[in-house]
């Protein structure tokens, strides 16, 4: 764990450095390219079964946001945050296996899209009734501000998402409570086929920031180094015992819903319009006039990237689906766990020896009582 | 040994797993500076502080929410639901969140959601709920209903060490009419394990919570009747002690099917579909179910009267089987 030293009083990292900047751009590449082969590749041969949901163009929240995250902080990513998995070291090779429901995945095939979650890396995904991992978080931070180490959490969800009421409990908690949370909205334009004038009556999400006593901030979503900042910002705040922060990052969802929804609804000139604004191209542009990269090692870069998707898809498929029968198992978590190693988490407070305890004490039988 | 109600010995069995382990914690509306609606967590907050004895906002979803995260980091959070009756509040935390998260992705959810359930009590629609069905039917939770003032010690500690989310009701209408010697000792009780709370060979009334005493209390004017009830306490509803109805039944060859909650839905059915498949050459009568009606809870006293069984009840309904 870091330092409270270390992680209270680190500057406010704004600027990014020559070896962020790369970081920021291998990631964006990435999660655009190992989406693309999710959703127009494996999903189209039917490798992939279910639901896919994507975040094409909107990955500049995920890895503004994810990067500024250190060891001991926890993420609650979106289902269109593919990045804040891989930064935080999520295989992609297990994340592809997840997406084909193999038994060796981080769900066993319980669970399908990006519903993983690892707790050694800080990661807690969502349920698909969003807004569940709002309230999640404020009691991740709640723990986070009594161990006094300066970690923060973040949760990210869509607009459509702060419609739900209990996402509206965890704000007034967090602000009432001064919680070490950050909550990033990503605001796309559409929740499935709900436009955002269906979805509130305001222009910019921000306002609801003061109103649950946090500072509000509404942001360019598809510019990864103004995402950068601000996330900096609100976390240097709450590593400060500041409290929390709502920032609305505003991009567009350049896919349907999900793979199956053809989104005849969206206007075509919106998605011409937000194209121009695509967060992959800003940030090449950003390099190359930099002089921080160069043309031929940016397409170096999509050439590894590609290998690198390649090797982690043929890692994935080759790993065998689950046994029918294992359905069973896991529902509980008793002491000879099905999930293997102890998945009891270690509490700086409390004993570690959780699952046995109830043998140390004396088990008086029940007389009856007539 | 010390006499303790029912309440006082849940609070005394909240407050050794407080001492005993500083990851337990508390949280829920009112617990703190009242010490609880009904007083169970009266002295906490002057005992173990403002950290570990929360006053919350109302918000059933961001109490249970925030458990389950503060659960996740490694804390042992003990969430209070006013009355169980607001649990539908936080309804989507507790079954889709809690229930499936081990499941789903491994991480232990060790949280307790405890609160006053039942009736009897003029609280009408929204005091008296008896809901534990709708977690019951939901894999992944356990859900535990103590019925005597020592099983209530023993099953919460048991319930804030097991690594699983617990829902733990506490019937309203025992906490300060029950009392009994209550060993100060650190004890606990099972949870999954079913009490005989009366030996019998007639008839078996497999039951829980507050209708216990109903049923012993026909019991006692059965014997005089020369009939004999057995009476079984189920005590935890998810996972229950399959085995410890089944002896019942085999053993008296006639079930009644006691609880308080509604009919359709209720534990009654299940435990007749178990004895019908496991216990079918064992019955000498037909199966029978004595619940509240369908319907919500009434408040004016001749309808709630009307509404809840009774000893008077159960007496009938023992009559007609042991002559079947």
């Amino acid at each position: 764990m870091t330092s409270a030293k270390t992680a209270k009083n680190s500057k406010t990292r704004s600027a990014p450095d020559t070896a962020t900047l790369e970081r920021m751009l291998y990631y964006l590449k990435l999660t655009r390219e190992a989406e693309a082969r999710i959703e127009q590749v494996l999903y189209r041969q039917g490798k992939i079964v279910g639901g896919v949901y994507i975040g094409r163009g909107q990955e500049a929240i995920g890895v503004g946001s994810a990067l500024q995250l250190i060891e001991g902080d926890v993420v609650l990513p979106s289902h269109r945050d593919f990045s804040s998995f891989l930064i935080r070291g999520f295989s992609l090779a297990d994340v592809f296996a997840n997406w084909m429901a193999r038994a060796d995945t981080p769900t066993r095939g319980r669970d399908n899209t990006l519903h993983i979650g690892d707790l050694k890396l800080g990661v807690i995904p969502i349920i698909s009734p969003l807004g569940g991992t709002c309230p999640v978080a404020c009691g991740v931070a709640l723990v986070l501000k009594w161990r006094k180490q300066g970690n923060v959490a973040l949760v990210h969800l869509g607009e459509g998402t702060t419609s739900v009421g209990q996402v509206h409990e965890a704000m007034n908690m967090a602000g009432v409570m001064k919680l070490p949370v950050i909550f990033i909205v990503n605001n796309n334009g559409y929740a499935f086929s709900t436009p955002v004038e269906k979805q509130f009556p305001i222009k910019n999400l921000s306002a609801r920031g003061p109103a649950y006593g946090m500072p509000g901030k509404t942001i360019d979503g598809n510019d990864v180094l103004v995402v950068y900042r601000a996330v900096g910002e609100a976390v240097a705040r709450a590593r400060r015992g500041k409290g929390p922060s709502f920032l609305e990052c505003k991009t567009f969802r350049m896919t349907g819903h999900s793979a199956h929804d053809a989104a005849e609804y969206v206007p075509a000139r919106l998605l011409h319009a937000w194209a121009k604004k695509d967060p992959i191209l800003r940030l090449e542009e950003h390099l190359l006039s930099k002089r921080v990269m160069t043309r031929q090692q940016i397409d170096d870069l999509d050439h590894r990237i590609r290998k690198e998707i390649d090797a982690a898809v043929a890692d994935a498929e080759a790993r065998p689906l689950p046994k029918g029968k294992t359905a069973l198992e896991g529902v509980y978590c008793e002491a000879d766990c099905w999930w293997g190693e102890s998945r009891i988490q270690d509490s700086e407070f409390g004993s570690q020896e959780s699952g046995v305890r109830s043998q140390e004490s004396k088990k008086e039988e029940p007389k009856p009582t007539v | 040994m010390p006499l303790l109600t029912y309440l006082e010995a849940i609070r005394q069995g909240i407050w050794e797993e407080m001492e005993r382990d500083p990851s337990v914690f508390l949280l829920g509306e009112d617990i703190g500076i009242l010490g609880g609606a009904f007083k169970v967590t009266a002295g906490m907050l002057g005992k173990f502080g403002a950290e570990r004895v929360i006053d919350t906002p109302i918000s059933e979803s961001a109490i249970v929410g925030a458990a389950i995260g503060a659960a996740l980091m490694g804390m042992r959070p003990v969430a209070e639901m006013q009355f169980m009756d607001f649990i539908a509040c936080g309804f989507d935390q507790i079954v889709n969140m809690a229930a499936k998260m081990h499941y789903r992705w491994g991480p232990a959810v060790p949280i307790v959601i405890r609160g006053p359930s039942g009736a009897g009590v003029h609280g009408g629609p929204y005091h008296s709920q008896s809901n534990e069905m709708w977690f019951v039917h939901t894999p992944g939770l356990k859900v535990v209903l103590p019925a005597t003032a020592y099983d209530a010690k023993g099953l919460i500690k048991s319930a804030i060490r097991d690594d699983n989310p617990v829902i733990f009701y506490e019937h309203k209408f025992l906490y300060r009419r029950i009392k009994e010697e209550v060993p100060e000792s650190d004890y606990v009780v099972p949870l999954g394990k079913a009490a005989v709370r009366r030996e019998g060979n007639d008839v078996a009334v497999i039951t829980y919570g507050a209708m216990v005493w109903t049923a012993l209390e026909a019991a006692e004017q059965l014997e005089k009747e020369g009939i004999s009830l057995e009476v079984v306490d189920l005590r935890t509803l998810l996972p229950y002690d399959e085995e410890a109805v089944l002896g019942s039944v085999r053993k008296c060859n006639k079930v009644i099917l006691l609880h308080e909650d509604t009919r359709t839905g209720g534990m009654a059915g299940e435990l007749a579909a178990l004895i019908g498949e496991r216990a079918f050459e064992f019955l000498d009568g037909p199966i029978v179910r004595i619940t509240a009606p369908d319907t919500p809870v009434p408040y004016s006293p001749p309808l709630e009267e009307y509404y809840l069984p009774n000893a008077r009840k159960v007496i009938e309904a023992a009559r007609k089987l042991a002559k079947y």
